[in-house]
């Protein structure tokens, strides 16, 4: 089973990736947006988005959603850094996560925007992707992680 | 300025350790070329024609003399000798070992500098007015903003990654010194109908291949939703900034493909989110920074008396005379000037410093301004708060090592990239140019004569040399694979802001003193009294100019 990083930890993988062609095999199956879309109920469903599709109308179901997946396919494309802060400031509080070509370099950002869990293109990055989370133990900006920004906690 | 405390020494200190780890990765083959790339950029470092170049970030152009005397010990060390004050006010160094970057930032966090997010696509040093604080028509001080959008912006977790660079400048003043109409975002104090200081927000103002003047987007902002608005701005640019061609990526072709009422709308739905949570600014987050940038202790001196025993003294040496009337300015404080240090002098690459000249600049500010320093994006230095009284022998000081060249706002006064003899991305050299212009007007009497006049080139369509804004600007352009040059007339950088209009086809590299030398010749035969090289061409067009450069020879 795959594996990836989950609040915090190494762990196995509990969905199967999406297919945004075929039609979904169990309910463990992330959809892409447009099959997610499609469904009449869609609770206890986990959605991935790609570049370019925003979020918004992930909305009004963020109670419902188990996991919202998001895709770098290339980590130079950030705007899946602005998908998540936008989802979890509007309360989503399911699993956030990462998956694609992003950088261990890029972990902290990722986790201050919101994202919990992190399933890199190669594994066998993971052990070392895990320490890069704590690079940084300050940060000037309010983020997910740290609803305050620095300036209302310096002493 | 600003003194770090415990949490931006931190910062700055696992930052480098970061890059280091990044660095020895990539050294091992651990991190390829292309994901090491915005890694490195986004730690000032560029690989170059000939060599890597780091930018180091001078925040908004503050140094104190600690940082200058360090600045001239890395380039001593690590380089040869030399530095480059870029456009945006920061620091280059052309000659540093890949493997060596990681000491060189290490040495400069021992002294409170960085050059975090100096390149990259990213949010970049925000620049400012170089006489911040002194200006006599300063509505208020931008720096204590400067430094709050500074640590705002420093490994913002959102916006390290957008479509294109991002560039913030911000003025409090009614002449615009740091070119806010040619910044992604521009920012200005300004007053409401009531009275009471908050800021205008502009965005989409950009050189490079598209020239745009920025767009206003919000008249009157409340002081405490500085960062929430401007976040709003990032967030409507990192989610539909184009990302499928870098010539398009920039905010100001997302301003013109929305339109600004749409683009304003957007910003709004955004911030409606963002407004009044965590990141408003308290009133004691604002006087915090301004605490950092508090009046000097001047000394109370009597304006009449200084201004006369100055006015002595000037009548006694013209030379003198001459050098205080073209390159200091009036000051705030009575008694008291601003001093521009010209680093245009000719046979020197305009923005170049060596590490003597940094040290001697160190002394004589601790001697003569507080230990303050600034770097301007006109590419020079300014201390800025010197006695009158001691001008004249900061003078024959500045003198000793070449800093006292009394051209500044004239046309030697250039801004100029370093062009195709440093950097991968140039089409022509730039510095051979400029220095074949600065020979053949080194007459001072003419330069005098013919006012103020900028003049701006770039090597490369990238405009890192302002050509468009300058008023008269040149490009360097590849024409099947020899050097050209393009003109264009009328840019301006200052609030009546333009883009400078293309004369006609472009020129050899030896051609361009008589090129020059035509367009001055009609200014000075059209002009009519005290008629500025600009008021003169937005009268009479751009036709005479074109008809004298393009005139067939006899």
């Amino acid at each position: 089973m795959p594996r990836l990083i989950k609040q915090g930890a190494i762990v196995e993988d509990q969905w199967q990736p999406p297919d945004p062609e075929g039609s979904p095999a169990s309910n463990q199956q992330i959809l892409s947006l447009q099959q997610w879309l499609a469904l009449d109920d869609k609770s206890g469903r986990a959605v991935q988005l790609e570049p370019g599709e925003t979020p918004d109308p992930l909305f009004e179901h963020l109670a419902e959603i188990p996991l919202v997946a998001i895709n770098f396919p290339l980590f130079m494309d950030g705007r899946g850094f602005s998908y998540a802060r936008e989802l979890r400031e509007r309360g989503y509080n399911g699993e956030l996560r990462a998956c694609g070509q992003f950088l261990r370099d890029q972990m902290t950002y990722l986790h201050r925007v919101g994202f919990d869990a992190f399933q890199m293109a190669d594994e066998s990055g993971l052990e070392e992707a895990l320490a890069s989370l704590e690079d940084f133990s300050e940060h000037y900006q309010a983020a997910i992680d740290q609803p305050l920004p620095l300036f209302r906690r310096r002493g | 300025m600003y003194v770090y405390d415990e949490y931006d020494q931190t910062i700055v200190d696992q930052r480098v350790t970061q890059f280091r780890g990044q660095t020895e990765r990539f050294l091992a083959g651990k991190l390829s070329e292309a994901e090491f790339l915005p890694l490195r950029l986004q730690n000032g470092l560029y690989i170059q024609r000939l060599a890597p170049m780091l930018r180091i970030a001078v925040p908004y152009g503050l140094l104190n003399s600690t940082q200058l005397r360090k600045l001239a010990e890395i380039t001593r060390t690590f380089d040869k000798g030399y530095a480059h004050i870029s456009t945006r006010q920061n620091i280059q160094i052309n000659w540093p070992r890949l493997e060596e970057v990681p000491d060189i930032l290490e040495h400069l966090a021992s002294v409170q500098m960085h050059a975090i997010q100096t390149s990259g696509n990213c949010i970049r040093n925000t620049t400012t007015d170089q006489y911040a604080g002194v200006a006599t028509d300063e509505l208020e001080d931008p720096r204590p903003y400067c430094e709050i959008i500074r640590q705002w912006s420093t490994l913002h977790p959102e916006f390290a990654f957008l479509p294109r660079k991002f560039k913030i400048a911000v003025c409090g003043t009614t002449e615009d010194r740091a070119a806010i109409r040619a910044h992604d975002i521009g920012v200005e104090l300004v007053t409401n109908t009531s009275d009471e200081i908050g800021f205008k927000i502009l965005a989409g103002g950009g050189l490079g291949r598209t020239p745009v003047i920025g767009a206003v987007i919000c008249e009157w902002l409340e002081k405490k939703h500085l960062l929430t608005y401007l976040e709003a701005i990032m967030r409507v640019y990192n989610q539909y900034g184009r990302r499928d061609n870098k010539y398009k990526a920039r905010i100001k072709i997302l301003v013109k493909a929305m339109g600004v009422d749409a683009f304003r709308e957007a910003v709004e739905q955004e911030w409606a989110v963002l407004k009044d949570g965590p990141t408003t600014l308290t009133t004691g987050e604002i006087e915090r920074a301004k605490t950092f940038f508090t009046e000097p202790a001047y000394l109370a001196l009597d304006d009449s008396q200084a201004r006369s025993a100055l006015k002595t003294q000037a009548d006694a040496d013209p030379v003198f005379a001459n050098w205080v009337k073209r390159n200091t300015e009036e000051h705030r404080v009575a008694g008291y000037r601003i001093v521009n240090l010209s680093l245009k002098a000719t046979g020197f690459a305009p923005g170049d410093v060596t590490d003597t000249q940094l040290e001697v600049v160190a002394d004589l500010a601790d001697q003569y301004a507080f230990g303050e320093i600034r770097t301007t994006h006109l590419q020079n230095l300014v201390l800025a708060d010197v006695q009158m009284d001691q001008l004249y022998s900061l003078w024959q000081q500045l003198q000793k090592v070449g800093l006292a060249t009394a051209n500044n706002g004239y046309l030697t006064d250039m801004i100029c990239c370093p062009g195709g003899d440093y950097c991968s991305l140039a089409n022509a050299k730039s510095i051979p140019v400029a220095e074949a212009i600065q020979s053949r007007f080194s007459d001072l009497d003419y330069l005098y004569d013919l006012g103020p006049i900028e003049l701006n080139i770039s090597g490369c369509m990238n405009a890192c040399g302002h050509h468009h804004i300058g008023h008269i600007g040149i490009l360097g352009v590849d024409k099947k694979g020899e050097e050209f040059y393009q003109v264009c007339l009328g840019g301006s950088q200052s609030k009546d802001a333009s883009i400078g209009k293309i004369l006609g086809p472009s020129f050899r590299q030896e051609d361009m003193p008589d090129v020059i030398e035509k367009i001055l010749a009609v200014y000075l035969e059209l002009r009519t009294e005290d008629e500025t090289f600009l008021d003169t061409y937005r009268r009479v067009g751009i036709e005479p100019y074109k008809e004298r450069v393009y005139a067939k020879a006899h």
